[in-house]
């Protein structure tokens, strides 16, 4: 925490003197001043824009996080399966969701649809990726015994493959609650009026550079607390599972 | 006759042994001796059912259903000692529900009070039943710890109470010892002797001072082939064989010799 807020004044301090020595104009690189007061006299509008976002960050989490996880679930259970869907998830994770958001807004339309879609399309690949990968390394030893004392492959996967791939699980619900933020703010940035992302591109053309930054602190913070959020849900849900 | 594994086995082209013919005896202990790599794990997953890894041209015959314990018991760490004790009925999905949601990931409250006295019939409740063998081997009070809590020879306590649970005629054990320190080794080494007395066993090892105290029938398994060597001593019943009595040394030595040749 005390290290924290030393980075963050450090990083304040150098914000304030690049703009004393290079002389930089407000439009190009507001102080932070400016900044805190965009973020101060526009808080109502802020504050709704993030409303919007949070809700497309957490439902496209929830619906990405179960998709993937019922994906390696799926996939865990049929190597057959797991060899055709593999290319073409990988596949799917080199087209750029920049350049898929615009096609989502055209099918969905500019409510929050095309939103959620693009943060399920980020989610979903390291969710289903880090899961897999835990449900294909149960040791060895218990699958033996396992299959020695009879249990059928649903019970396998229920009572060992899925409880021991949990720890992987959480590495990727982690991982994704990191990027699902970026996922909404693309699909806003592409169409619709409404979350941070529109709210930034909005400014941006407007030249309130000190908005951009405000709305941009908010999304920061927004992301940081879900992400700690997800972090200690899946640390009790760990504890409680006992382990 | 409870098993017999007959046939020769490659890994890739290269045999990993000479055509063998083994049988496992109706009761007592048939240990298959012998160094590593000569394909003794082979034969015990062969007549597991498990993969090995091999190609096998031959037959596996079996009219018992087995039981199976390793060098890793193969623990599961988020269950406690009677949760792996009761593994099995877990997987088959014979555990009733009560005991279930009382005790869904293990630990928690307490449906295993009351074990019966030593020497009592043996419950035919799973979780009395399993509070009964946690008991035979020494874990009475250790019941609710979980894996990571215990010593490698508590653990392979553990899996030996798993296996008696499982309560099968016949028995696979995979060099369940081999990686515990010697005092520990002898302790198992008795305490297996006596629990699994009523029940046909093989047992793979590469330790002659393990199959001299143990096995009824020694068979050496070596890359020409299999040769059962003849066993002079009794073994006391229920119990494995003096580990300092003169004749079980020279017998050892006698193995040793057997493997070297």
């Amino acid at each position: 925490m005390r290290t924290a807020l030393a980075l963050i004044l450090t990083v304040l301090c150098l914000w304030q003197g690049l703009i004393w020595l290079a002389q930089m104009p407000p439009f190009l690189l507001p102080s932070p001043q400016a900044v805190a007061e965009a973020l101060w006299l526009n808080r109502a509008e802020i504050a709704r824009h993030a409303g919007f976002t949070l809700a497309e960050v957490v439902l496209g989490f929830v619906l990405g996080a179960a998709l993937g996880a019922a994906l390696a679930i799926a996939m865990g259970f049929s190597d057959r399966l797991t060899g055709v869907l593999r290319p073409i998830l990988t596949f799917s994770q080199t087209i750029p969701v920049f350049a898929l958001a615009p096609i989502l807004t055209l099918w969905l339309g500019f409510g929050m649809a095309p939103k959620i879609a693009v943060t399920v399309l980020i989610v979903f690949f390291p969710v289903a990726s880090a899961f897999l990968d835990g449900l294909m390394r149960t040791p060895q030893a218990a699958l033996d015994l396992a299959q020695v004392m009879g249990a059928s492959r649903i019970r396998i996967m229920r009572h060992l493959r899925i409880p021991a791939a949990l720890p992987s699980l959480a590495t990727g619900l982690r991982l994704a609650a990191v990027y699902a933020p970026i996922g909404a703010v693309i699909g806003e940035w592409v169409g619709g009026a409404r979350g941070l992302g529109a709210l930034m591109i909005h400014a941006n053309g407007r030249m309130k550079t000190d908005l951009v930054f405000a709305a941009l602190l908010v999304l920061s913070v927004m992301t940081v607390i879900f992400a700690r959020a997800v972090a200690l849900a899946l640390h009790r849900a760990w504890r409680r599972y006992g382990a | 006759m409870t098993a017999r594994v007959r046939g020769q086995a490659w890994v890739g082209e290269t045999p990993l042994f000479a055509p063998i013919d083994l049988t496992v005896a109706e009761g007592g202990w048939t240990c298959l001796l012998g160094p590593s790599g000569v394909g003794k794990s082979t034969i015990l997953r062969l007549l597991a059912g498990l993969d090995t890894g091999a190609r096998f041209q031959g037959e596996v015959m079996r009219d018992a259903p087995v039981a199976l314990m390793a060098q890793d018991p193969g623990l599961i760490p988020w269950l406690d000692v009677a949760g792996n004790v009761t593994l099995g009925a877990r997987l088959r999905g014979t555990l009733p529900a009560s005991f279930l949601s009382k005790y869904p990931g293990g630990r928690e409250t307490d449906p295993i009070e009351g074990s019966a006295s030593r020497g009592a019939e043996p419950p035919s409740d799973p979780a009395a039943r399993a509070a009964h063998l946690i008991e035979a081997v020494g874990l009475a009070d250790r019941i609710h710890h979980l894996p990571a809590n215990l010593s490698g020879g508590q653990r392979q306590r553990v899996a030996l109470a798993r296996t008696l649970f499982e309560d099968r005629p016949l028995v696979l054990l995979d060099e369940p010892f081999s990686a515990l320190d010697a005092r520990t080794r002898a302790q198992m080494q008795d305490l297996s002797a006596r629990l699994l007395s009523t029940r046909s066993i093989l047992l793979v090892t590469h330790d002659p001072a393990e199959a001299a105290r143990l096995g009824d029938r020694i068979l050496l398994l070596r890359e020409t082939g299999l040769t059962d060597w003849p066993v002079p001593l009794p073994r006391p019943e229920a119990a494995a064989r003096p580990f300092d009595a003169p004749e079980v040394l020279a017998l050892q030595a006698e193995l040793m010799r057997g493997m070297m040749a």
